[in-house]
């Protein structure tokens, strides 16, 4: 489903992804793991060009990112991003914050985006939220929005940038919750992720990054339990 | 006691000739709306050239960029009444523009560049993140900045908006150079009929003084409106 060939990107002098390659299949859930400045996010944040890569190949469902820079919009709407900041509109109500990419992008007529925005504000646990402000939300709930505007698009494949990074411990679950429901669901799913337990339990296959290159790359089981190469165990022995 | 009363004297004498006689009121009267009018049509002028000379900053088009830094180079960089008389006579004299229109223009070309730099500073101020927001959603980079930026860039700069229509109003009192009968205008021409020395500029000093009040009343409250969606 995305194919990603000897990706590079450099910014300034500083070369962040020395060429990454990798193939995401259809309902394969990859989480991305690794020291802070390996270059996760920005490998995750090329993949719908947020960050334009230096050199290298991104296709997505057989069309090539890079030649269609024109296109992108379109290519967007297939991939749905979570960040770590949330980046909620914050002008704006959750209904509109949901409503407004699916009435405006897709023309879908507004009654019917409202009725698919309080099907997923009750999917992501949130039914009574729909005209209340960003700012009257918790950081968990925000998330949890944020998670439910990007599936308004009916994306192929969602994108999370560190998604509980930024909240209160005791929030982190209910995001994750969320997560993992969309995963059994058979979502396509690349999350860039410092809970290890989430990407043991939910992850098909752990990427992890370190110096702009995927080092090493395995199922849970074996990544976790059995790390090859010795960076890897280094990282694990310190976060786990 | 014949003091106060030579004081009484002279202050109605100077009321009567300087206001009642003759209907004199009426010319500030008339002035007081000719200035009104310019403010409200030069802040709207202002504003559009603004916010398009804004955008054209932001770009990464370099013939559009150069444009729009010299133009508020060249704006902040010589005097208001000059560009007034330049505009009006070098430019717009050859049409039959009326007078109002014409100062309205030249006026909106002056504020545009400082709205212009207020409006860049205020999208600039809006959080990275949400442009990367709406673009991850399929928005253009337009639509992105119809519904996302701009909307929460105003917010931001209101204030500073608000100050900028205050220096305005009192700018306008330079519109007399080009022949219009404007507030200020309207003490001149008394004071050459009635020969008193300030009396007609303290008139116009209390009404300049009381309008801005008032704008910056008006503008309190829409800021204060503005915040309760925070």
């Amino acid at each position: 489903m995305i194919k990603v060939v000897d990706l590079h990107k450099d910014f300034g002098d500083v070369e962040v992804l020395k060429g990454i390659s990798n193939e995401i299949t259809k309902g394969e859930v990859v989480c991305i793991i690794g020291p802070s400045g390996s270059g996760k996010s920005t490998f995750l944040r090329c993949l719908n060009l947020l960050e334009e890569p230096t050199s290298g190949e991104i296709i997505i469902d057989g069309i090539s990112l890079m030649e269609h820079k024109k296109q992108i919009d379109k290519l967007r709407q297939k991939v749905g991003m979570v960040f770590q900041q949330f980046n909620l509109f914050p002008h704006m109500t959750v209904m509109d914050n949901i409503t407004l990419a699916p009435v405006k992008v897709k023309g879908m007529p507004k009654e019917q985006a409202m009725e698919k925005a309080v099907e997923l504000l009750r999917k992501v646990g949130l039914p009574d939220k729909d005209y209340a402000y960003p700012n009257k939300l918790s950081g968990g709930q925000k998330q949890r929005v944020a998670i439910a505007r990007a599936l308004a698009m009916d994306p192929e494949i969602m994108l999370f940038d560190e998604p509980t990074s930024a909240l209160d411990p005791e929030m982190v679950g209910e995001v994750l919750n969320v997560m993992k429901q969309l995963a059994l669901e058979g979502m396509t799913m690349v999350v860039v992720t410092h809970e290890m337990g989430f990407a043991r339990e939910v992850g098909d296959r752990i990427l992890f990054m370190d110096e702009g290159l995927i080092v090493e790359e395995n199922t849970p089981e074996e990544l976790f339990g059995n790390p090859q190469n010795p960076r890897t165990r280094s990282f694990l022995s310190k976060v786990l | 006691m014949a003091f106060i009363d030579g004081l009484f004297k002279l202050l109605s004498d100077e009321i009567y000739f300087n206001l009642i006689r003759e209907s004199r009121y009426e010319l500030f009267l008339k002035g007081l709306l000719i200035s009104l009018q310019l403010t409200f049509c030069s802040a709207l002028v202002g504003g559009v050239i603004g916010l398009f000379v804004a955008l054209a900053r932001l770009t990464h088009n370099k013939p559009l960029n150069y444009i729009a830094t010299k133009y508020i180079d060249i704006i902040r960089g010589t005097p208001a009444v000059v560009q007034l008389l330049i505009i009006y006579y070098a430019v717009l004299a050859q049409t039959s523009l009326p007078r109002v229109t014409v100062a309205s223009i030249a006026f909106g070309i002056n504020s545009g560049a400082y709205v212009a730099e207020l409006i860049r500073a205020g999208i600039q101020a809006v959080d990275k993140g949400q442009m990367e927001a709406a673009r991850s959603l399929g928005l253009s980079y337009g639509r992105s900045m119809t519904y996302i930026i701009i909307p929460q860039a105003i917010k931001n700069i209101l204030p500073a908006m608000g100050n900028e229509v205050i220096t305005l109003w009192k700018e306008t009192a330079i519109a007399g150079f080009i022949g219009l009968d404007d507030l200020m205008r309207g003490a001149e021409i008394v004071r050459g009929r009635t020969f008193s020395n300030y009396t007609p500029y303290i008139v116009i000093a209390i009404i300049y003084f009381y309008i801005t009040l008032l704008l910056t009343q008006i503008l309190g409250r829409v800021e204060r409106r503005m915040r309760q969606s925070d």
